[in-house]
């Protein structure tokens, strides 16, 4: 299920996530042939910024991406590691070994939106709003972004999540770490 | 805003086990890379600077007995160990931890490693960390490619500037292991030689091993002869490609600009740039084409990758440590490896060790996911 600001947006019966993104992908109608090179980890999080970037943003803002999960990315770690773990049949491919680090997906988000803007990658083990919060109230102060994209994006063996927030200026919901883990737990 | 400084440093390298043995190897023109041949790390020989096991387990003897770690976690225990012990800081509540790292324990993904691969979940390493030392905080693990060094200063700087802690430690490190040594080749970015970065005959780089640790802190009593304050940082995605730099340098441009902008100098203040300098044909071009753009074509340059080798997410820390032994030496290190100018725009390489007075010196980054980070650094007088 994908939801923005509290409404359904997409909803398939699939648990399966390649069905599920793919016919997410159509649905929400993003013309973007490069979405299918992608691995796990960036389909999910290009698909939720997308949304929230074309739901939020004018042309050409400055929007810093701060980003964080827990298995970092394994999820293609562990395909690149089965192409070399046999000698005799080592055929390691270089189009998966650069999705083998998590901040790959950050990279395909400023591709599609021409983000020229800060970024950075965070591993915890479980969601940790309170570093998110620190970084992007670091960004506005200090005028290096106007707006912050924060978040958590996860893929491992078959489980997934995505919660992904802006953070500006102005907006209806005070930046405060209690805030930003009430949204976590409500979605 | 209070001032914010990186002072106690070490390093752990084929180089020397703490940062001043390092940073004399350097002066010496010393190179940690040599022919591996070792076929549990790759098979066939490469080119790189690779730490000895027998001799990394013999100083880990002498900090512990305990079987339970990994490799990475070993250097990292004896890197952090020595920052922790020279500086003699408290671990309580008001220290922070960062550990920076692009792979972490990825070699417990093989089959023949002798530990579970649940060790490969980078948490882990925070977890190690935490307990061995105590720490009282969450640990936050910066992955951010190969910018990761020095994102981890950026990202403590603001730590402690939005009051969160009143000092950061940094451990940053990543293996040669057969995963990156795999994927690099893959890539057909490995030299068959030691790398020559900005050089004409330059052809790839060698992967190294080294890590490195820092104490970073608004706390004035932790200052010593090495210390410098951050004068200004900034990170910036050339929003071009995954894997390959953008070829008018936007995103290294973009971030030093930012960088100059925020430390309020210009850009002739800068005494030395210690930059990425890979040895890749496309990306010391683009270095080439962004420190043109700058107006930064006759301030002094070196990469230290052919020193290191590029040693992924600990490369810009360790980088970063011997340019403050730069400065307080107010020496410019030889730029080893190079040969003639093989860029298109007419960089200041360092191709004799100099005297000099030494006053800010600038450390960029570049990495994969179009990510590019820049830091200037003042030498602070004691």
């Amino acid at each position: 299920m994908i939801s923005l600001n509290g409404n359904t947006l997409f909803e398939n019966k699939s648990e399966e996530f390649s069905t599920l993104i793919k016919s997410a992908y159509k649905d929400l109608d993003i013309n973007y042939p490069k979405f299918f090179k992608m691995d796990n980890l960036s389909k999910l999080a290009f698909i939720c910024a997308d949304i929230l970037i074309n739901n939020s943003a004018k042309n050409e803002s400055n929007i810093a991406i701060v980003l964080s999960n827990r298995a970092s990315s394994l999820d293609t770690d562990r395909t690149f590691q089965k192409s070399i773990s046999d000698i005799e049949n080592h055929y390691p491919s270089p189009s998966i070994f650069v999705y083998t680090l998590p901040n790959i997906c950050i990279g395909e988000i400023s591709i599609k939106h021409q983000l020229y803007s800060e970024n950075s990658f965070f591993i915890f083990d479980a969601f940790s709003p309170k570093e998110l919060w620190v970084y992007a109230e670091n960004l506005l102060k200090t005028n290096k972004a106007e707006k912050v994209l924060c978040g958590w994006v996860d893929f491992d063996e078959n489980d997934y999540e995505a919660f992904l927030y802006i953070v500006e200026n102005e907006g209806q919901i005070h930046h405060t770490i209690n805030e930003i883990d009430r949204l976590y737990h409500t979605q | 805003m209070s001032k914010v400084f990186v002072t106690y440093n070490s390093i752990i390298s084929p180089l020397g086990f703490d940062s001043e043995m390092v940073a004399r190897n350097i002066k010496n023109k010393v190179s940690g890379i040599s022919l591996v041949e070792d076929k549990n790390r790759f098979h066939k020989p490469f080119y790189g600077s690779v730490i000895n096991q027998d001799l990394l387990n013999s100083h880990f003897r002498k900090l512990n007995n305990s079987e339970d770690y990994t490799t990475l976690e070993k250097m990292m225990l004896l890197c952090l160990n020595d920052v922790i012990t020279n500086s003699g800081i408290k671990i309580d509540e008001s220290v922070g931890l960062i550990i920076s790292t692009t792979k972490g324990n990825i070699d417990a993904l093989d089959d023949e490693n002798p530990f579970p691969k649940s060790h490969a979940y980078l948490s882990r390493l925070g977890q190690v960390l935490k307990d061995y030392f105590s720490f009282q905080s969450q640990p936050t693990i910066l992955s951010n490619a190969c910018v990761s060094g020095l994102l981890a200063v950026a990202t403590a700087k603001k730590f402690i500037e939005e009051g969160l802690y009143k000092s950061v430690l940094i451990v940053s490190g990543d293996l040669v292991s057969k995963f990156v040594l795999s994927g690099f080749n893959a890539f057909q970015a490995m030299s068959n030689a030691p790398c020559k970065p900005y050089s004409k005959d330059r052809n790839g780089i060698n992967l190294g091993e080294a890590i490195a640790s820092v104490l970073v802190t608004s706390n004035e009593k932790f200052l010593n002869e090495t210390t410098v304050e951050i004068l200004g940082e900034a990170t910036c995605n050339d929003a071009n490609h995954i894997s390959g730099p953008s070829r008018t340098g936007e995103g290294l441009y973009r971030s030093v600009k930012t960088a100059i902008q925020e430390a309020e100098i210009e850009a002739n203040n800068i005494n030395y740039i210690s930059a990425h300098g890979t040895a890749t044909i496309f990306n010391d071009e683009m270095e080439a084409i962004a420190f043109h753009r700058l107006g930064l074509t006759h301030t002094p340059l070196n990469s230290l990758k052919g020193y290191f080798g590029h040693t992924l997410g600990s490369s810009a820390l360790v980088e970063t440590i011997v340019g403050m032994h730069s400065l307080n030496q107010n020496i410019l290190f030889t730029s080893k490896g190079f040969t003639t100018l093989g860029v298109s725009k007419p960089l200041q390489i360092i191709e004799q060790i100099e005297k000099k007075d030494l006053n800010i010196f600038l450390k960029t980054a570049s990495g994969f996911g179009g990510c590019n980070t820049a830091m200037l650094f003042k030498k602070v007088a004691n």
